[in-house]
């Protein structure tokens, strides 16, 4: 019965129907063309759309570029501190929800959720009120750098670490616990134990975690835009500013490397979450 | 699991952070924001003031943000989101099926392929659909080859959905495929045993039983595209705003805080009342998650 199918033409072969692929290849092509033109267009010698011929003169004029560059070092700077509160408040509060019974727990996992519900604009704009009416906006405008990025990394702290809990949290619940009573029958302390069993198992999740919330920080425009004084652009905001007034060839420069950031700690964060990752 | 009164050192130790946390930059920035929805600003001195509110003072605020004026945007933000979900739904589930019923060595790299786009920053991905789209972009050049156009093909409502079904696109496939993974085949051959044709297969069984997957994919699409303003700001224009471009107005230019606090809370309640109606569904079907 089979044999006489040619592909495509069994029942559930729904993957080889021509018109499935077309749609697919249709899809790749509509995902794809788009950055592929903006990533060929950086290296084009003028900004009409045209190509002119191949030039690396886009990336270095946006190197040279303060307000671009420094916007770029203020993203990268924010992003490493927030992923690194983000990744511990993440993985205590996945500790919280998967050791223990407590009242009101549905209601305490739906409210460790909320950022990840609510609209980013809104959340943008109520800490945007906060910074303003507490005085915090005004008064890390003159603090030293990064000092005066606190209001950001606070910010991003808040709205990616619900994030890491979700990662941590699915990777603890293949947690044998019988390894841990084991280590504390042989004498270790709730301390070491916590340091030598849990923690290693830990590991793939906490560091996938942490590039999970190192892109979202890196990503972030909306709540970023609200939450920076005036002091303080971030590269996502310096360059809609840039896209306001234009278009412009260093725009097309200046995000291939940010993408080319993203999707290196994308696909290692993918490679540590992947298949063949044993579970102990 | 151990209860927490027994470890409460422990319990406390972990808890607190992340609660704290969540408290400060989060609750009380949008309880505040709550409050303010309700306030006008005080007059002082005959002047009124840039900084000081009457608080729990006035309903005015949602009284004008029925305006006709903002309605219509709220309207607007509605339809271009259901929109572009039921467009993203009606691509994403064929996508989905195919990569679950691909050879099983070829499914992580389309997987891939189809959600990696979601990683690269949304405002890149926006600002690259509209250079390919502007009057002077490849798309336009391409047509003038062929001795078409040039078209306008931005700032209007077209250019809001394909932009919002471009960039949320992933959100809809990721649910899709992860529930149609773990549907049991056997049915779907049943089915097929017993006369059923693919469509009827596919009405009866297929999407009745992926349904907490199409629901989770809906809610994932449609609240960020409810609450967008960089799409619509960029590839729409002014006569394409929606609420998410009217908040950051009243916020960055208007300066009427109230008024923007009353706008975001009404895109929250709208929010709240999509979830619950996630939730109504859900709580009914026999999908595979459930």
């Amino acid at each position: 019965m089979r044999a006489a199918l040619k592909p495509g033409q069994g029942p559930l072969d729904y993957a080889r129907r021509p018109w499935i692929i077309a749609l697919f290849a249709a899809v790749l092509v509509f995902l794809y063309a788009p950055i592929a033109s903006l990533i060929a267009f950086s290296f084009n010698v003028d900004k009409s759309g045209v190509w002119h011929g191949f030039t690396f003169l886009n990336y270095v004029k946006a190197w040279h570029n303060d307000q671009v560059f420094y916007a770029l070092i203020n993203s990268i700077t924010i992003a490493l501190i927030s992923t690194f509160f983000s990744t511990i408040f993440g993985a205590m509060t996945a500790l919280t929800l998967w050791r223990f019974r407590f009242p009101m727990k549905h209601v305490y996992e739906n409210f460790v959720a909320l950022p990840i519900v609510v609209p980013e604009i809104c959340m943008g704009i109520s800490l945007s009120m906060f910074f303003s009416y507490t005085g915090m906006m005004s008064a890390v405008r003159d603090w030293i750098w990064p000092l005066n990025l606190i209001n950001i990394i606070f910010a991003h702290i808040a709205f990616s670490f619900p994030f890491v809990a979700v990662v941590v949290r699915s990777r603890l619940v293949g947690f044998n616990r019988q390894l841990e009573e084991a280590s504390k029958d042989l004498g270790a302390s709730e301390l070491q134990t916590f340091i030598n069993v849990l923690v290693p198992f830990m590991m793939p999740a906490l560091v996938a975690g942490a590039l999970l919330a190192f892109t979202l920080s890196l990503d972030d425009f909306v709540i970023t835009l609200f939450s920076s004084g005036p002091g303080s652009v971030t590269f996502p905001v310096k360059i809609y500013g840039m896209v306001k007034r234009g278009v412009d060839m260093q725009i097309n420069a200046a995000s291939t490397v940010l993408i080319v950031i993203t999707l290196a700690a994308t696909l290692l964060a993918m490679k540590m979450l992947g298949p063949g990752k044993p579970a102990h | 699991m151990d209860d927490w009164k027994d470890f409460r050192r422990v319990f406390w130790t972990l808890a607190s952070p992340g609660t704290v946390w969540m408290l400060v930059f989060f609750i009380i920035p949008m309880a505040f924001l709550f409050v303010l929805s309700f306030s006008s600003k005080a007059v002082v001195d005959g002047e009124t003031s840039t900084t000081a509110y009457n608080y729990f003072s006035t309903l005015g605020n949602y009284v004008a943000a029925g305006g006709e004026n903002y309605l219509i945007l709220l309207w607007r933000a509605i339809w271009t989101s259901a929109l572009a979900t039921a467009i993203c739904l009606a691509l994403a589930y064929p996508l989905a099926m195919a990569v679950c019923f691909a050879p099983a060595r070829w499914r992580p790299l389309l997987l891939l392929l189809l959600i990696l786009p979601f990683w690269i920053n949304l405002l890149i991905r926006t600002y690259a659909l509209y250079s390919i789209f502007r009057s002077t972009g490849v798309v336009n050049q391409t047509l003038g080859v062929l001795g078409l156009g040039p078209f306008e093909m931005l700032n209007n409502t077209t250019a809001v959905v394909m932009g919002l079904v471009y960039v949320y696109l992933p959100f809809m496939v990721l649910p899709l495929y992860s529930t149609i993974e773990k549907l049991d085949r056997s049915f779907l051959e049943a089915s097929l045993d017993l006369g059923a044709t693919q469509a009827t297969t596919f009405l009866r069984v297929t999407w009745p039983l992926t349904l907490p997957g199409i629901i989770t994919g809906i809610i994932l699409v449609f609240i960020p595209c409810l609450g967008t303003f960089l799409t619509s700001d960029i590839l729409g224009g002014p006569n394409n705003w929606n609420i998410g471009n009217a908040i950051q107005n009243q916020f960055l230019e208007a300066n009427n805080w109230p008024f923007g606090a009353a706008l975001s809370f009404i895109l929250v309640y709208a929010t709240s009342i999509a979830l619950l109606l996630q939730w109504l569904v859900a709580r009914r079907s026999k999908g595979v998650d459930a």
